[in-house]
């Protein structure tokens, strides 16, 4: 047991030693390049663009992955991501766009005649490099990943290049006009609201700091460096317009001073979005967009998706818990889709690929780690914004007056671009925002409270009627109501923009509203409210002051929702009830096999016997010779009993001790009266010395009379073998006072345990009564025991503590003789103390006592005077004797020779868990005698037996 | 034993025939017991045992409660549950204000004071990792080891009270006062905190969502009582080392130790889901009942943890102590 122990250690501090010494992949290296490409309308302007390259960590010709990073961002922003894409076996290019980083140029916005250029000549590049596979000369197998501006690149760069074999592009736009100027109405750009503070983000120095996504990683970090550090000074042209193209800066220019679309700024804006050409992407594209995005919503992905799916081209999108306003990010999750997407289209390796759909939902939180978990709900088909059903939630509430404020201002507050995600990104539930709506801004629409959870996937949307004149702009979102004091939740934060026009001449227009795409799931008992306000921070709104009437043209919101999106089901895993069934099973079969003390070892003891018997059956002559245990069992097999095979024992031992043999050893006519008395009876009387209450052994019961105390063939071994009683018999008749004599390791205390049912024996059994002695057999109940000192709750008194015992026994109240009891204590008022305070002679009295509860028929006391002074010694012998005297039978155990020979009547001797001698002490006695002159001491007489006579 | 005539059984191991013949019922109890033993018999002769004697009447409850109850280390245990509320309401009375701001992600300290119940809370949150582990390890680990330690045991025993009778008794008591400590802690905390800070809704940490106070108190008593389930393990866990070992705070020392080691190994987020089945993974589950939408699937799979690893344990003690040798 103890190797086994210690060679589960021994492997698990290898295991653990392996695992913190086995070396980790070493750190990709990076070959820092500085590679020159040519771009332009006119392809005559010259770029350095500050790239890294890193070879894949396997060597050999590997797919390659254009790592593009985010706005704000440069090669650095990558990296993480890249070291992960190498060890996973690709070679991967990262590099600063132009106008960003180390790299010169100016920020054309991912324009088809600067960017594109730019990349298509770092794919002419990657297919000089030995370390790049080719699927043509020219042709690397080359795959686009980035986030947000560098996602688009990926998406233009596939549009106008054909070698691109995959891209990956994340939380990106399709239509860069329609994001910053989108209208809920769906009348395009042109009559889209600006998106004021976003844009300012994205066309100012200070570049939106919100990492969406892998492929942000650090550039959150440098985002965050770029809002604090201002340390060069600018000149006049950079403060104006950074490193934008003046083109772009100009256009920047004018709608944000106007807050409207000009054509020309649409059709700037045009040339660097991806749905203009998405219909020329053949490389299959993973779309994934974030949830949790004003910048960039869903709905740019789902423009892409279909623009891109028309063509024929595999699409996958997913809606991860991400984006522009925070979220969680799902690094791990994003990078995991990532590279399946590749290692299904690039590197042709069967990896799964992401079903077509996938949306990132809210698991509830881990009661384990109390971290939020997210469920990847998917679906074979992409099915829009639309959904592939709708659930119409009626709305009511009735026309509404609201007022825009003069200058737009105060304004209510849906997201605030580049600070929510900082600030509640991480903390809360996933999704949930808290809107603020000032005061007559707002009109109200609400629904009944649900009767069953609502999950809206995709665009809701409802039919408005607004009173107004001229052009009237409106922000409409639904929030979660839940009945309590929390205030509403805004799903995502996202708002809709919308712009109407009152026709001249009509005093109200109707419009249906596409509200914010948001995958949401509303619980039951909550309620939908629609509210639609004049003002939002995050947008450019009317400076004059206006006032609208604002109602439902229908009472309806019509709610997408996708069924096949029905999330994993997430019942009661089967181990929760499985496992407790199980284990109550085994629990119950652990029970049920251990009820009977295994035989096992019992048997193995027995067949070591049976194998030392066989040997000795060799040569039955030399047996005798021997005093040996082995002795015993080999004449045993010769067909006699065991109590002649203990007198021939004895004989041996008598003959080793140069022939005093007969000073113990009966005599054979004893022997055989022994052996006529039923051939059990180990004890054999001569006599009856003390003369109390003894049973003649002549008169032996044959027909099952009540022996107190019958042992035969007892053996305990310890753990290591050796032997604590060694096949001991002996028989203990009423009345009698038994010494149980041996030096200290003679085996006494162990017997005395066994008979108290403590310990099991190996072999051979006790019978007290009659009854076999197990473990809290019934007839220890007629047992007073008193073995290795007193065992009392030292905080209770002495008397709770005899009183406690009592009545642990369960036995009435009127049979415990506790005035007996006690007065053999004789503690006085002491009795009432906590026995803690008690002297140890105290305790072995009250110890002794407690024995006596009851007047059991046998009682067992184990060095019953030790700490006695004489006077109470004297007593206790009294005792004793009386007590023996009223039928009952006293075994007692002692070192003290003397005070055996006083009290006791009859004595068995052991020695190394043998018995050496068993008879009464007028036997051993005058056998003693006989020998030598000495008087009649019991101490020269045991001293003989156990051979350490000097 | 078949071939009992040449193997010896006459003296074997108490299968054999030899000791069949003295195995007889004592059918001649009466006729010989000699007029001195008439007086002093308590026996019966039908049952062998003394009269009055019935294991199933051994150890009662009520006993086994007053010899646990007096005991300092059960006094001092409980004295300073129900004092720790009162400790931790005066040290959120002296302690320095906040300015009453509350930050956007609330922990369940910052709200602790926002009402009776949010106080309760927090008090079983910060005493369930480490106090309430304690307490029931005291309880479960100390009440077999301690009895060997006093050698009581085997005198309980030799009584006999039978091994199973024994155990039985000892972890109903045992598990009694573990239920006690555990129910006893957050209903002070919740007296405490009522007096001290009112009866209010309370404040969900995290989110800062309100429940009505009315609504979360039948929660709070799924929380005292998955708090009573998910405490089974070190329960069954330090009743086992108890039967084990002579040492009521080697018992009580090693149940902690190795729940301490659970927990860290719980930090270990590469064992991945393999945590989910370490008997203090769920620990904190009580926390999705009052969330504002009860979740029940925490909470059942940390009892079903829970209640797996108890009986297992508890099987395990059981049938160690029955064939154990008692030697303290």
């Amino acid at each position: 047991m103890k190797r086994v122990a210690a060679l589960v250690a021994v492997l698990a501090l290898a295991g653990v030693v392996t695992w913190l010494v086995w070396p980790s992949a070493s750190e990709a290296r990076g070959l820092d390049q500085r590679i020159a490409v040519v771009d332009g309308p006119a392809d005559d302007q010259r770029v350095e663009l500050d790239a890294t390259f890193f070879p894949a960590a396997g060597g050999g010709k590997a797919p390659v992955v254009l790592l593009a990073h985010g706005f704000g961002g440069s090669k650095q922003s990558v990296r993480q991501q890249a070291l992960r894409l190498v060890q996973d076996g690709y070679a991967v290019l990262s590099w600063s766009a132009r106008g960003f980083g180390r790299s010169t140029g100016e920020i054309a916005l991912n324009s088809a005649d600067y960017e594109v250029k730019d990349v298509k000549q770092l794919i002419d590049w990657l297919a000089k490099r030995p370390e790049v596979r080719l699927d043509a000369p020219g042709d690397p197998r080359v795959g686009i990943a980035g986030g947000s501006y560098g996602g688009a690149i990926a998406l233009m760069t596939a549009a106008y290049d054909s070698r691109v074999d995959a891209i990956v592009p994340q939380i990106t736009w399709a239509d860069l006009a329609d994001a910053l100027f989108p209208d809920g109405g769906g009348q395009g750009p042109a009559n889209g609201v600006f998106k004021r503070m976003w844009a300012g983000y994205f066309f100012g120095r200070g570049a939106p700091v919100q990492g969406g996504g892998a492929a942000q990683g650090l550039g959150a970090a440098q985002g965050l460096g770029a809002l604090s550090q201002q340390s060069v000074p600018l000149t006049a042209e950079q403060a104006r317009c950074g490193r934008f193209l003046p083109a772009v800066c100009e256009m920047y220019q004018q709608v944000a001073k106007t807050g409207r679309a000009t054509p020309q700024a649409i059709e700037l804006l045009r040339k660097s979005s991806p749905v203009t050409v998405a219909g020329r992407i053949k490389a299959p594209t993973l779309l994934i967009q974030g949830q949790r995005d004003s910048l960039f919503p869903l709905g740019q992905a789902d423009a892409n998706a279909k623009a891109i799916a028309a063509a024929g081209t595999p699409v996958s999108l997913a809606w991860f818990d991400g984006g522009h306003d925070g979220g969680n990010g799902e690094a791990d999750w994003l990078y995991d889709q990532t590279a399946g997407w590749f290692g299904h289209y690039l590197k042709g390796d069967g990896s799964p690929v992401p079903e077509r759909f996938t949306v990132t939902r809210d698991g509830g939180r881990d009661p384990g780690t109390r971290q939020r978990i997210r469920l990847h709900p998917e679906s074979t088909a992409y099915p829009g914004l639309g959904g592939t059903a709708t659930t119409t939630v009626t709305l009511k509430g009735p026309e509404q007056n609201i007022a825009n404020p003069p200058g737009g201002s105060p304004a209510s507050i849906s997201t605030v671009p580049g600070v929510s995600g900082l600030l509640g990104g991480g903390g809360g539930a996933t999704n949930l925002s808290v809107g603020l709506d000032m005061p007559g801004q707002v009109a109200v629409f609400e629904s009944a409270p649900l009767t069953a959870p609502l999950q809206l996937t995709g665009s809701p949307s409802v039919k408005l009627k607004v009173y107004g004149k001229g052009q009237v702009t409106l922000f409409a979102k639904v929030y979660d109501v839940a009945d309590t004091a929390q205030p509403p939740n805004l799903p995502a934060g996202l708002v809709s923009p919308l712009r109407v026009t009152v026709p001249d001449g009509a005093d109200s227009v109707e419009t249906t509203v596409t509200l914010p795409a948001v995958d949401y799931r509303f619980a039951v008992g909550h309620r939908l409210r629609l509210a639609v306000t004049t003002t939002d921070m995050g947008y450019a709104t009317p400076v004059e002051p206006a006032s609208y009437r604002v109602g439902l043209a229908a009472p309806a919101l019509a709610v997408p929702t996708v069924s096949a999106l029905a999330a994993p089901t997430t019942g009661v895993a089967w181990w929760v009830w499985a496992m407790p069934l199980a284990a109550i099973a085994l629990a119950a079969l652990i029970l049920a096999t251990g009820r009977t003390p295994s035989r096992r070892r019992i048997l193995t003891v027995r067949d070591r016997r049976r194998t030392t018997t066989a040997q000795q059956d060799v040569s039955p002559d030399d047996v005798l010779a021997e005093n040996d245990a082995r002795t015993v069992t080999a004449q045993r097999d010769n067909g006699r009993s065991d109590t002649i095979a203990k007198d021939d024992r004895h004989a041996a031992t008598a003959q080793r001790d140069d022939g005093r043999s007969d000073a113990i050893v009966k005599d054979d006519g004893q022997a055989a009266a022994v052996q006529g008395n039923g051939g059990s009876g180990v004890f054999v009387k001569d006599g009856d010395p003390s003369g109390a209450g003894l049973v003649p052994g002549e008169v032996e019961p044959v027909s099952g009379e009540e022996v107190p105390l019958e042992i035969s063939g007892l053996t305990k071994a310890y753990r290591n073998g050796e032997l604590a009683v060694d096949d001991l018999s002996f028989r203990v008749e009423r009345g009698q006072v038994l010494g149980l004599l041996g030096p200290n390791g003679a085996g006494k205390t162990t017997t005395m345990r066994m008979m108290m049912g403590l310990i099991q024996p190996d072999a051979g059994e006790v019978r007290i009564f009659g009854d076999r002695v197990t473990p809290g057999a019934p007839v220890l109940s007629r047992l007073g025991s008193f073995v290795e000192g007193p065992g009392f709750l030292p905080h209770l008194s002495g008397r709770d503590n005899i009183e406690l015992y009592w009545a642990a026994t369960g036995r009435p109240t009127a049979d415990a003789r506790f005035d007996d009891a006690l007065e053999i204590a004789d503690l006085g008022k002491a009795l009432e103390r906590a026995v803690r305070t008690y002297s140890q002679g105290m305790r072995q009295r009250l110890a002794i006592a407690q024995a006596m509860l009851g007047l059991p028929d046998l009682l067992v006391l184990d060095e019953p005077t030790n700490g006695l002074d004489p006077p109470q010694i004297r007593e206790m012998r009294e005792v004793l004797k009386r007590y023996a005297r009223d039928g009952r039978t006293v075994i007692v155990s002692s070192h003290l020779l003397a005070e055996v020979e006083q009290t006791c009547s009859h004595v068995v001797v052991m020695h190394r868990g043998r018995l050496v001698s068993a008879g009464p002490v007028s036997v051993l006695l005058s056998a003693a005698t006989s020998t030598n002159g000495h008087g009649p001491r019991l101490e020269d007489v045991f001293l003989d037996l156990i051979g350490e006579k000097s | 034993m078949t071939h009992g005539s040449t193997n010896g059984t006459a003296n074997g191991p108490g299968t054999g025939p030899a000791t069949g013949t003295r195995a007889g019922p004592a059918t001649g109890t009466a006729a010989l017991t000699g007029p001195g033993a008439a007086t002093g018999s308590t026996t019966t002769s039908m049952t062998r045992s003394a009269t009055g004697y019935a294991p199933r009447r051994t150890l009662p409850l009520r006993v086994e409660i007053v010899r646990q109850f007096k005991r300092r280390r059960t006094l001092v245990m409980f004295g300073l549950l129900l004092a720790l509320p009162w400790i931790l309401v005066i040290a959120f009375q002296f302690g320095p204000q906040s300015s009453g701001q509350q930050q956007s992600a609330l922990r369940i300290s910052d709200l602790a004071t926002a009402s009776g119940l949010n106080f309760a809370a927090f008090a079983l949150s910060v005493s369930a990792n480490f106090l309430l582990v304690v307490a029931v390890a005291l309880f479960c680990g100390d009440t077999v080891a301690s009895e060997a330690s006093w050698s009581s045991l085997r005198y309980l025993l030799a009584a006999p009270v039978p091994r199973d009778r024994l155990l039985r008794q000892k972890i109903i008591v045992a598990l009694g006062y573990s239920a006690a400590a555990v129910i006893c802690l957050p209903l002070m905390a919740l007296l405490a905190g009522t007096l001290a800070f009112g009866w209010h809704d309370i404040q969900v940490p995290g989110t800062g969502e309100t429940i009505p106070a009315l609504d979360v108190l039948p929660r709070f008593g799924i929380v005292i009582g998955y708090a009573l389930v998910s405490q089974l393990v070190v329960a069954a866990l330090a009743f086992l080392i108890s039967t084990m070992t002579d040492s009521p705070l080697g018992a009580v020392g090693g149940a902690v130790g190795l729940w301490i080691i659970s927990t860290i190994l719980q930090a270990v987020e590469a064992l991945g889901s393999l945590r989910e089945f370490l008997p203090t993974f769920w620990n904190t589950a009580w926390l999705d009942a009052i969330a504002p939408e009860l979740d029940w699937s925490g909470m059942a799979k940390g009892a079903s943890v829970s209640v797996t690893y108890a009986a297992i344990l508890i099987a395990v003690a059981f049938r160690r102590f029955r064939r154990k040798d008692v030697v303290s």
